[in-house]
């Protein structure tokens, strides 16, 4: 083993009062300390969080099916993944765990670390058509801004939260609220933020795989289409039944009688005129306000969004039915002597069709990806030049994943990645006072592949050795791919031998 | 970093909360649902406890003076309501810490709900809130588990804190006292007593006992350069008397004062106490008396 310089202290980074430990000298908790230079856990070891019973967030609906069943690996192998493991930053030296096992005959060796994040957040998928807020809008946790409104994109609103500048750039309060924002949103819990200014503000509940909470209102369905596109789906379905159709919605109100979708049917002009811009023939833009009623309109009643009947086309009787583009809201109306549009029990076709429009719609979640880029310190604690392992991410020949999820790592410089947070282990992540957010990390490829990028191959443990019985076990996810499994890897399709 | 960790132990009844170097044991008993919405109430506050001490430690760590500026947060506050008096006898804030964790946790539990029962127990250091008939029975103990008797509190006795103090512990000692048992109005208050009365419990330059600074001890230590005991050999018995009575002798000030209740001091197998402390002996004492 090469000569290290070994600093008299170590700093103790596994709770926020980080303690300096002079060698054989314990912690203010009396559960780490340094022996011979080396942070050491007094209790036991953890690989990953050690005994479930004692981690298990409490009173939380309990996570089953995630605990395994007892069996101490699948199949005889296991992936040793980062969460609990601990880190070694800021010191240049080894990740926490570096372990080996052959995988179908190949030396493999996954190298271990939770890294700290400054530069960090999230970006968060919202499946609703009701208006959150703005392109733009800040938005707030505690009254802290920690983010913003990015883009809508089909049938969702997206947020960016998180990022150095809301962590560290702003206000000590600010770094706080935003990283424990983060760190929840992360651990699959819900988070309140408020979007938009004093007078205007959506209030905001997001938890990652639930359907979002609006202004105290739990969201249910994704539209399966904008307005027009819903006409053009169940046209069939209101022939006979309905004079005409008007599905509301925020971006594009469809009228079934001024719709392609309609004249192919032969449905007649009804005479009914829509507030809003028209764009095409049945479709119009901006029929109101947004808003968290009808269709992500600002609409409880329907009826606002039209105009008088014209006259001389309209007749008296004239059937009407007006949905929302999830089915969620329908009403049915048919027109008296003064052509003016008066509720009616709407007929039992009509609601079935209504009804189909909801059946046609996915629930509405909310997705949680985190993102951050690997570190430089975090990089050399795989190998001592760090670039090397950037350079073996992007050639496929080491494969990266957080908590044993698979993680996407975007094109360009650096180790940046997404993940979706739901895929990993119960409490993932971690923070510190920094404040950063704390994820887990492995990189994964061959031995062979693991020496010639430099790594500390010194340091590699058969896997065996690193799991104890009090380790935290839990069964792979159909959903996720084998982090060891050769499809990662180049050298699977023969490009490297 | 690991953050803070909630369990329910496996009665069902107790809730087990950690974070870094600390460690509670929740009780809590009321109407229904009461218990659940207590222990709902302490994971969230407990949650932020140690970032916000360690946001101000240096401030905790540097010994009282008369010009001390407040601290922040809201068990800083606490620590420093409970040593300020004190600060005559030479401590840090950090000699209550333990005991003001124990307070926040139990008055953010009593802000939430109506409890009948409840106590906060950080590693010896509890806060305790009694009603009506509902009793709290402590035992005690020295650090190789020799039984000390048993303290029974009810609503009379007006104690809202029980602090334990002395060699063996996670804290260093200034004096040789194996253990002081202090019944106070605040745990806060009853953990800042107990340091001292520990402190106190000493044979100032006997050789036997041996001493050294408290940062070549532990790594961090709030004493700094002060010299905490290391080891203490052989004492006779008027010897361990005498350290006891030295001890005893700032109890009685400190419940004269309104600091605290009652004192329970042990050396040695010999014991001492000042105050009204309901203790009942265990029965292999009773035997040699």
């Amino acid at each position: 083993m090469t000569e290290r310089i070994r600093p008299e202290k170590i700093r103790c980074d596994a709770c926020p009062v980080l303690c300096y430990i002079a060698d054989g000298k314990s912690g203010a908790c009396d559960r780490y300390a340094n022996h011979g230079g080396e942070l050491v856990r007094l209790d036991a070891l953890t690989v990953i969080e050690s005994g479930s019973t004692r981690v298990v967030p409490f009173l939380k609906d309990a996570q089953t099916g995630d605990d395994w069943d007892g069996n101490i690996v699948q199949q005889n192998r296991a992936f040793v993944t980062a969460v609990g493991a601990g880190t070694t930053y800021p010191d240049y030296k080894p990740a926490p765990f570096i372990v080996s096992q052959q995988v179908e005959g190949v030396d493999m060796v996954t190298v271990v670390t939770e890294g700290i994040f400054s530069y960090c957040g999230v970006k968060v998928k919202i499946d609703t058509d009701r208006h959150i807020g703005h392109e733009r809008d800040v938005v707030r946790v505690d009254g802290e801004p920690i983010g913003h409104v990015m883009t809508s994109e089909y049938g969702s609103k997206m947020l960016s939260l998180g990022g150095v500048e809301h962590l560290t750039g702003g206000s000590k309060k600010e770094g706080r609220v935003t990283c424990d924002a983060l760190l929840r949103l992360c651990n699959c819990e819900a988070v309140e933020m408020v979007i938009g200014e004093p007078g205007h503000e959506t209030t905001l509940i997001v938890q990652a795989g639930r359907a979002p909470i609006i202004n105290g209102v739990e969201e249910k369905l994704m539209r399966v289409g904008c307005g027009s596109a819903a006409i053009g789906m169940f046209a069939k379905q209101w022939l006979g039944h309905a004079d005409d159709v008007v599905v509301v919605d925020d971006h594009i109100t469809g009228v079934l009688s001024e719709h392609q979708a309609g004249k192919m049917l032969d449905v007649p002009p009804t005479g009914i005129r829509i507030k809003g811009r028209r764009s095409t023939p049945g479709r119009y833009f901006q029929v109101a306000d947004p808003g968290t009623g009808w269709g992500g309109t600002n609409v409880e009643d329907p009826l606002v969004i039209l105009n008088a009947f014209k006259p001389d086309v309209a007749w008296p009787g004239l059937r009407l039915m007006m949905v929302s583009t999830t089915g969620e809201q329908f009403a049915y109306y048919e027109l008296d002597a003064d052509l003016v549009p008066q509720p009616v029990p709407i007929p039992e076709k009509l609601r079935a069709s209504a009804e189909l429009i909801a059946e046609n719609c996915e629930p509405s979640v909310c997705s949680v990806l985190f993102m951050g880029g690997a570190g430089g310190s975090l990089r050399a604690g795989v190998t001592e030049n760090p670039v090397r392992l950037t350079k073996s991410v992007k050639s496929s020949l080491t494969h990266v994943s957080c908590g044993g999820a698979a993680a996407y790592v975007w094109p360009g410089g650096g180790i940046t990645v997404m993940v979706d947070v739901t895929e990993m282990p119960s409490n993932s992540f971690g923070y510190v006072p920094t404040p950063a957010l704390v994820a887990p990390m492995e990189f994964t490829m061959r031995v062979s592949d693991y020496g010639t990028l430099g790594g500390h191959v010194s340091e590699i443990k058969p896997v065996a050795q690193v799991i104890s019985e009090r380790d935290r076990k839990l069964g792979k996810r159909d959903s996720q791919p084998d982090p060891n499994a050769r499809e990662n890897y180049r050298w699977s399709r023969g490009e490297d031998e | 970093m690991t953050r803070a960790v909630a369990a329910l132990l496996p009665d069902g009844k107790r809730l087990h909360l950690q974070h870094g170097p600390i460690d509670l044991i929740i009780g809590a008993e009321g109407g229904p649902g009461a218990r659940e919405a207590a222990f709902v109430t302490a994971t969230a506050r407990f949650e932020t406890v140690l970032a916000e001490l360690v946001g101000e430690l240096p401030l905790l760590k540097t010994e009282l003076a008369p010009d001390a500026p407040l601290p922040l947060g809201p068990v800083a506050r606490r620590m420093d309501t409970a040593c300020r008096p004190l600060m005559a006898l030479r401590l840090t804030r950090m000699a209550a810490v333990a005991g003001a964790v124990a307070d926040e946790v139990l008055a953010a539990m009593l802000s939430s709900t109506p409890l009948t029962r409840a106590y906060v127990n950080n590693g010896g250091d509890i806060a305790l809130h009694l009603t009506g008939d509902t009793r709290f029975t402590l035992a005690m103990a020295t650090p190789d588990g020799r039984d000390l008797g048993r303290i029974s509190l009810g609503t009379g006795d007006r104690i809202g804190g029980i602090a334990t103090s002395g060699l063996g512990g996670r804290s260093l000692s200034l004096g040789i006292a194996e253990s002081v048992t202090v019944l106070a109005p605040s745990a806060a208050g009853a953990d800042a007593a107990a340091t001292l009365i520990a402190n106190a419990t000493d044979l100032p330059g006997h050789p036997a006992i041996r001493r050294a600074p408290a940062n070549t001890v532990k790594d961090d230590s709030d004493l700094g350069q002060r010299p905490v005991v290391t080891h203490c050999g052989p004492l006779d018995r008027n010897e361990v008397l005498h350290a006891l009575e030295n001890g005893r002798k700032l109890a009685v000030e400190m419940i004269a004062n309104g600091h605290i209740r009652s004192a329970h001091l042990s050396l040695r197998g010999q014991s001492c106490q000042a105050g009204a402390i309901p203790v009942i002996a265990p029965e292999r004492r009773l035997a040699l008396t």
